[in-house]
């Protein structure tokens, strides 16, 4: 009914090729910016800010980085936590030790770093393909770890291995509460995903998804293998090594390079694959699951136990709680391999039909 | 409309009357994965100590002592999740946090000190945080790793004879490759260069149930003692391990994180003879614990499942972490109202006046149980000594005294430590001179 696009009628070829090409989905997009830049900080409380709205966007940024690199070149890499790891570690090093750099641009060098990082461990990629460079990636989540954890260097010599991050300040504003980290987290996500969701409909993303249909067919075609491949993987770490020093400066305050292990790595190639590959949005609808829907399960068994005066051992909670969790995991994958961002394309289909299906 | 909000102006006094006389404290844990003994135990114990409290005296001065449970997984967002979820919970918001992960303790500092809520890390947790003046809100109490460390090497001297016989020996330290396992890194260098002892660093990555390559480099090392700093499911692998390769048990030393009941009963026979560290003591004979059991247990409430696990070394340890969380609510009460809920700014000045003699630990039937506690503002730790146990295959067997810590090499290496951090967060450390 609402969702019509009778009498919307392009005339040049900008309103042709706009991401949001529905007036009714450009409407929603700015009303959901709006509400996550100005309703969400202000009247948030510090709960939902900083320990579930800040975490969600840094993973999904996270995610949309590995979803540039095997959800649009095809790439399948494990190292993702690694190039988080190298952002969050080189941010604090910039600040540490160039302080006059300021914040945004020592979050940008430290997503080069981890973007030559990323092309160095992505020159395996250019001989071997799918399983077996997924495991030359791991070496990269190895060594990466191992550096971290090895040269007192990346932690300015901390005893315990371990970084604090710096207060931040930009033109003169602290970002010191939970509301303003969140509003730079935001505004860092929004601006990397505009720029992802633009890259991919040029002829890098392009020569990315013909990359990763037939690689053969692309370079019979004329698309250079090095560069194309090579480039998907230091724009991929460019954005975990973002992801990572938002992680370190946003979120945690105090990282260990443990956080950042091949855990974390699969836990962000799981939002990958339930969110659906291959697409700007599914990453943050698989990001959202993976890291929502845990915490959601333990306050829903939280409220049951409190209203209906049922209590069942905290420990068959815990584990109910990742027993539901791993087996919607399983039936979502049955229902629709392509990921939730699929299961949202089918139903603006549906809608935009409705209420004649035919 | 009006009717709503004339409704609610009224029951907001009412509910915060009803809530009043109530005292929150958080018990974020873990109850799955790899490190679930330690969690279920230390959390198990806490909840039984505040419900003996609740049952026994009527909560703290009449103010009843009320919990929520987290689930963390040992993990550092989800500890944050809970830290955030539980803060403001209660009359007066949390108490204090125990945070029962180091890597979690670190990423709660910032937001602790912000929030004005003690961090209480016992046994664990930032070793230079002890000091006061650059961490006001973290308390690593009662003795931290580097604290431990210093004992563990008096023990090894003790055994073999004497400080000076130190020197030429060999010690391999097998740690969990974190930031709880690095910590003692540089203290151990620095011993190991005044007592003229060679010490070997070698890594385990987590979770350690993976240990052949490590301990082919401990038999080509040929030490005379390994310091194990394990935890979780890596402390039998490693027992198991030595047992394989030949190393005597006997010259094992752990941390007391890899000194549990469950660190040494799944490696069978191969634990027997393994000595480790402890800042409490094992076994359900305590005066505190019978308590318990007359109190809480007789009466079917009690928090473990496993009731055999009541008086255990992670359980007995949750008691204690409780016992110094509400006589920290006392001490606050004493000064700030008694029968009225404390917030963690006042706790935070009662951890730092806390006293907990001898005497008072007779009143707590806690003599024995754990060793007495002061602080100060510029000395968060306390106590400061450590006691070796020494597993038979049956139970823990207490084979020394309490050991003292070297605090000569110690402080100084905090107080360094400290300042670094505080450089490099622009922090001006307080002036313990002025606080009251």
């Amino acid at each position: 009914m609402l969702y019509r696009e009778a009498g919307q009628f392009k005339s040049s070829y900008a309103e042709d090729q706009r991401i949001f090409p529905i007036r009714q989905d450009r409407i929603a997009f700015w009303a959901l910016m709006a509400v996550a830049f100005v309703l969400v900080p202000a009247f948030g409380n510090q709960y939902w800010l900083g320990a579930i709205l800040t975490p969600f966007l840094i993973l999904a940024l996270a995610t949309l980085g590995l979803n540039i690199l095997t959800g649009y070149a095809g790439q399948l890499s494990l190292g993702t936590a690694a190039f988080m790891a190298i952002g969050a570690f080189m941010a604090y090093n910039f600040i540490l030790r160039m302080p006059w750099l300021g914040v945004i641009p020592s979050f940008i060098l430290a997503g080069l770093c981890a973007a030559a990082v990323g092309v160095v461990f992505g020159l395996p990629s250019l001989r071997i393909k799918g399983f077996y460079l997924a495991v030359a990636t791991l070496a990269c989540q190895f060594f990466v770890l191992w550096a971290l954890q090895r040269f007192g260097w990346f932690t300015n010599y901390s005893s315990s291995g371990v970084i604090t991050a710096q207060r931040m300040e930009i033109f003169g504003f602290a970002f010191d509460t939970p509301a303003t980290k969140y509003v730079l987290t935001l505004s860092v996500v929004v601006v990397m995903a505009l720029a992802a969701k633009n890259l991919m409909r040029s002829e890098t993303g392009r020569a990315f998804m013909a990359v990763r249909d037939m690689d053969v067919a692309a370079s019979v075609i004329g698309i250079p293998m090095m560069k194309t491949k090579l480039l998907a993987f230091a724009i991929s770490s460019f954005y975990c090594g973002v992801a990572g020093a938002l992680d370190a400066f946003c979120f945690l305050g105090t990282v260990e390079p443990e956080r950042y292990s091949l855990d974390l790595s699969f836990r962000i190639l799981f939002m990958l694959i339930i969110g659906g590959a291959g697409s700007i949005l599914g990453s943050f609808l698989g990001a959202a699951f993976i890291t929502l829907f845990p915490i959601f399960l333990n306050l829903v068994s939280g409220w049951i136990s409190h209203t209906t005066g049922f209590e069942i051992s905290h420990a068959v909670l815990s584990n109910l709680e990742a027993i539901i969790f791993g087996g919607l995991i399983i039936f979502f994958l049955i229902v629709e391999p392509h990921g939730f961002a699929r299961l949202w394309q089918i139903a603006k289909e549906k809608l935009r039909l409705w209420p004649f299906p035919h | 409309m009006k009717r709503v909000a004339l409704v609610s102006v009224l029951a907001v006094p009412l509910l915060a009357f009803a809530q009043a006389k109530e005292q929150f404290v958080p018990v974020n844990s873990y109850w799955v994965g790899p490190y679930a003994p330690g969690g279920s135990g230390i959390s198990g114990g806490m909840i039984d100590y505040f419900k003996l409290l609740n049952a026994r005296d009527g909560g703290i001065n009449g103010v009843k002592i009320t919990w929520e449970k987290c689930e963390t997984e040992y993990r550092n967002d989800r500890g944050v999740e809970c830290y955030e979820r539980t803060k403001k919970k209660g009359p007066t918001g949390a108490t204090l946090i125990h945070p029962m992960s180091t890597g979690i303790t670190y990423s709660l500092i910032d937001k602790g000190t912000s929030d004005k809520i003690p961090i209480v890390s016992i046994g664990y947790g930032r070793a230079d945080a002890s000091d006061g003046r650059v961490f006001p809100y973290v308390f690593p109490l009662m003795t931290n790793y580097w604290s431990q460390n210093t004992a563990k090497i008096k023990f090894i001297a003790m055994q073999e004879g004497g400080m000076d016989k130190l020197k030429g020996k060999r010690i391999a330290h097998l740690y969990h490759d974190s930031a709880y396992g690095k910590e003692t890194i540089p203290i151990l260098d620095l011993q190991a260069k005044k007592y003229g002892f060679e010490v070997t660093h070698i890594a385990v990555p987590h979770p350690g149930n993976e240990q052949q390559a490590q301990w082919l480099q401990i038999r080509q090392v040929k030490p005379d003692w390994v310091i194990l700093r394990g935890w979780g499911v890596m402390n039998p692998t490693a027992l198991k391990a030595a047992a394989k390769v030949g190393f005597p048990r006997t010259k094992m030393l752990g941390v007391w994180w890899a000194g549990a009941e469950e660190d040494v009963i799944p490696a069978g026979e191969a634990a027997k003879g393994y000595i480790t560290a402890g800042f409490n003591l094992s076994g359900a004979n305590h005066v505190v614990v019978s308590e318990i059991q007359k109190h809480v247990y007789a009466k079917g409430q009690g928090e473990m499942e496993d009731k055999s696990r009541v008086g255990s070394i992670y359980y007995n340890r949750g008691v204690q972490w409780a016992i110094v969380t509400t006589e920290a609510v006392r001490k606050a009460q004493e000064r700030f109202g008694k029968g009225r809920p404390v917030t963690g700014e006042q706790v935070r000045w009662a951890l730092e006046n806390l006293n907990i003699d001898e005497k008072r630990l007779k009143e707590l039937g806690a003599v024995g149980f754990m060793q007495p506690l002061k602080l100060s503002c510029l000395d968060h730790e306390g106590g400061g000594a450590v006691k070796f146990q020494q597993w038979d295959g049956k139970q823990w067997k207490v084979i020394s005294d309490w050991i003292s810590s070297d605090q000569s090499i110690v402080r100084p290496m905090i107080e360094a430590s400290a300042a670094q951090y505080a450089k490099e967060k622009g922090i001006t450390p307080r002036d313990c001179s002025k606080e009251q």
